[in-house]
């Protein structure tokens, strides 16, 4: 199968890149780091938490890197002035939507949303912190959520359903009042699909989803979604 | 036949007449609110086997949107809109009232389920703003004064039915 190429510049370096690939895949691939929450090499692309927005030359739009397919000679800007801006915009919206405090959190110096607001230079938060208060679930024998550190990116949830299949975690409600649930709701004891084993929590960029008396550092596996994969793929 | 039964009975069609699809999920919870009254999670369940959906997808559809009922509504429907002529004219005091004076928040029941309080995004009754529908009757230009005698009203002409 022949792969067509398209030629495109990204950050001004011509590249080119085989047809259909997304912007932040094509721009890893070439050496150019975008920064996101959500995206997971592994798990389909979800577009959720807009860190990865870029400009595209001809077009006043921003365009969220982890969905938009490369075009030809599309020029692409990954890093302008007003994208930090905006970047740093969206962390502090994170930080305010619900309760990050990092010194006591599980996932304190193991958290990729607090890398994040380090690495773009986040030292405030302008808007008004909501500070929720969701009750715990820690009901399952090792497995706690805490949803008062939830970002949404969906990872628990596209790991659950494609890569172990059953599909135990979704969304419900919507906007602010979104939360990962279990089965209808149900606390995760209950879970009658669950099968524990554990790849939410690792691939959980914060410390919503985490494993009760495991070193945090231990549990976290960016790497596992895309290793079973490649694993499958094998065969 | 008992009437959980028939209930059944007719679920069962509307998913046969969607030859058990998944896309039509949201089709289906339409008809199967419709003829159960709410969606409570027996049933979501029950949605979630026939499709051969996953139950947390299902609830996740059936809460986004906020047409569809979880809980059972009480005997009286009290609805408040929320639209922005509403708003402006000050609906807001108006429903505080009315969970103040009967005990009910907005989106539940009263424990004994005789009244539901829920809110609407716009009517479209604008121009006679604050709008509160109390069961089926629409009441315009609305004070919490009218508003809690209607309220008085229907959940006491039950009790006159019942004597």
């Amino acid at each position: 199968m022949s792969v067509n190429l398209l030629k495109l510049k990204i950050d001004g370096v011509e590249v080119s890149v085989p047809e259909g690939t997304m912007i932040l895949k094509a721009a890893k691939d070439n050496g150019i780091i975008i920064p996101t929450l959500c995206n997971l090499e592994g798990l389909a692309p979800y577009g959720g938490c807009r860190l990865c927005l870029v400009e595209i030359s001809g077009s006043p739009k921003l365009f969220p890197a982890c969905i938009t397919p490369v075009g030809p000679n599309m020029e692409i800007t990954t890093n302008s002035d007003r994208l930090k801006e905006y970047r740093k915009m969206v962390v502090q919206m994170l930080l305010a939507e619900r309760t990050h405090i990092c010194s006591v959190c599980v996932a304190n110096d193991h958290c990729e949303l607090q890398a994040m607001a380090n690495q773009l230079g986040v030292d405030h938060v302008m808007f008004e912190r909501k500070f929720t208060q969701e009750p715990i679930d820690s009901t399952h024998d090792f497995l706690v959520i805490d949803r008062n550190r939830c970002i949404l990116c969906t990872r628990c949830i596209r790991i659950c359903d494609q890569i172990e299949g059953v599909h135990t975690l979704d969304l419900k409600l919507r906007g602010k009042d979104s939360e990962v649930i279990m089965d209808l709701d149900e606390h995760w004891a209950n879970s009658c699909s669950c099968t524990s084993c554990r790849k939410c929590a690792k691939v959980c960029p914060v410390g919503a989803i985490y494993i009760e008396g495991e070193p945090i550092g231990h549990t976290k596996n960016k790497e596992i979604a895309a290793f079973i994969r490649d694993r499958r793929n094998r065969r | 036949m008992s009437k959980e039964d028939k209930r059944r009975i007719m679920l069962e069609k509307v998913l046969k007449e969607h030859n058990y699809q998944e896309s039509a999920l949201l089709e289906i919870l339409h008809r199967a609110q419709e003829i159960y009254g709410y969606l409570d999670k027996d049933l979501l369940m029950d949605i979630s086997g026939s499709l051969n959906i996953p139950p947390s997808h299902v609830f996740g559809v059936a809460t986004f949107y906020s047409f569809f009922k979880l809980r059972k509504p009480g005997e009286h429907v009290v609805t408040g809109c929320l639209g922005t002529a509403c708003y402006v004219k000050g609906v807001e005091k108006i429903m505080e009232a009315v969970e103040q004076e009967f005990n009910v928040k907005r989106g539940h029941s009263t424990p004994d389920g005789r009244l539901s309080l829920l809110v609407t995004r716009c009517i479209g009754a604008c121009a006679m703003a604050p709008t509160i529908v109390v069961d089926d009757e629409v009441i315009g230009k609305a004070t919490k004064e009218i508003v809690i005698q209607k309220i008085k009203d229907v959940l006491g002409g039950d009790k006159a039915e019942n004597r």
